[in-house]
């Protein structure tokens, strides 16, 4: 079939391989440096709270609007689909579970990494190739503790708050829609809400996703942006490869932590 | 100065609302009260329990007062169904259970109807009457192949 095939093909795709396995290793090895260095004097608090206010708190007009436009979709497609069984009273159990569940976690984490990690990439890759992060070293002030850890903390413990308000505004969403537009009972919404719901299969398995997507992205963002090419163009391919790393990675996890979860 | 205090107020307002929304779904929705150990559990055996499974929930006249923990056959090849309740509950020895539906496809769930002898059950006990699950399709077979009017 080929005559395209030939050893140089192939030993590039070797290369390629095996270069993206060493790329592992290194984002696993500075990930064990942002965790010692959680560990480490001093406390970077402040460093922390600045950090989760640009991760954060500039994100909650996205979260919070996002999430109340994902619920009315929802919960519009939910009656149209149910109301064919005569089911559209069990409309708060789908518009809940699916956003407890999948759409929470998920699409917050989507939308973080657009907003906040991209971000992160950008402004350490900037720091590397204007050598900021060099001048720290030369105050023996180690970026790795003084840089990335606060800011990859921040995104971690972000995303299970932002998660949480994302799937609160969902559920308002779908209510506002079942019971304001299509008519609906409020009661029953939120009955079948609320008996649908359960706290160790889905409020828990919703909150762990969105903590180990945080840290996911936490250290795919601040990784890139560490180790960006000290131009331009560097830093614009790192910010790229960050989202899309991220996002991948994260959708994977996200089917990974549902099989083991179980049901 | 100043600013950064603002920022620090703004952040715990985050905080604070982001918590607020994890307790809302943790408490409200996801009913934590009921969802762990209620150390009250008790046994019901039936002849078919249609489908009940687990975390199917526990009531007494409609109100959830408890859920399933597990479902397993015993040496008599019935059904054994072991309730987890809320320890505060005083049920009279001579109680029943039956397995019910909400509404005509919904979910089914144990319904406990509470008897009037001064004697209560406790823990690890067995309920002594039960009624088995419904069975819509058995009621339709009845109904196609005539036994139903053959009784009348």
């Amino acid at each position: 079939m080929s005559e395209a095939v030939r050893p140089g093909t192939v030993q590039r795709l070797g290369g390629y391989a095996s270069s993206w396995v060493v790329g592992l290793g290194q984002m696993a090895a500075f990930a064990g440096g942002i965790v010692t260095a959680i560990a480490r004097p001093p406390v970077r608090f402040a460093r922390v709270v600045r950090a989760v206010f640009d991760a954060g708190v500039l994100s909650i007009a996205l979260v919070c609007g996002a999430g109340f436009a994902v619920g009315m979709v929802l919960g519009l497609q939910g009656y149209t689909t149910l109301v064919r069984f005569g089911a559209q009273e069990s409309l708060g159990a789908v518009v809940g579970l699916v956003l407890i569940r999948e759409l929470g976690p998920v699409v917050t984490g989507l939308l973080v990494i657009g907003r906040a990690g991209s971000a992160t990439t950008a402004e350490i890759g900037a720091m590397v190739s204007t050598q900021q992060l060099d001048g720290l070293r030369m105050m023996s002030i180690d970026p790795m503790h003084f840089i990335v850890m606060p800011k990859a903390l921040a995104l971690t413990f972000v995303m299970p708050l932002l998660s949480s308000l994302f799937i609160v505004f969902g559920v308002f969403g779908g209510y506002v829609v079942g019971v304001d537009l299509v008519g609906l009972d409020g009661g029953s919404y939120m009955a079948s809400l609320e008996n649908a719901v359960e706290f160790r299969d889905d409020v828990l398995q919703s909150l762990v996703k969105a903590l180990v997507f945080g840290a996911l992205l936490g250290v795919i963002s601040t990784y890139r942006g560490y180790t960006s090419p000290p131009h331009a163009m560097g830093v614009s391919r790192s910010t790229t490869s960050a989202v899309v790393t991220a996002s991948v990675w994260l959708l994977l996890t996200d089917y990974v932590i549902t099989a083991f979860w179980g049901v | 100065m100043q600013k950064s205090t603002t920022r620090d107020f703004v952040v715990g307002l985050f905080v604070l609302a982001g918590l607020l929304a994890v307790a809302y779904l943790s408490a409200n929705l996801g009913g934590l009260s009921y969802s762990g150990d209620g150390g009250f559990e008790l046994v019901a055996v039936f002849d078919d329990v249609g489908g009940l499974s687990q975390r199917s929930p526990v009531k007494i006249s409609g109100v959830k007062v408890g859920q399933v923990k597990g479902i397993q056959l015993d040496e008599d090849l019935r059904a054994r169904v072991a309730l987890d309740l809320d320890p505060a509950l005083e049920l009279p020895i001579d109680s029943s259970a039956a397995i019910r539906t909400a509404g005509l496809l919904g979910d089914q769930f144990v319904s406990l109807e509470p008897g009037a002898e001064d004697e209560l059950l406790r823990p690890g006990e067995v309920f002594t009457y039960t009624e088995s699950a419904l069975s819509l399709d058995k009621l339709v077979g009845r109904l196609v192949h005539g036994d139903a009017f053959e009784e009348e």
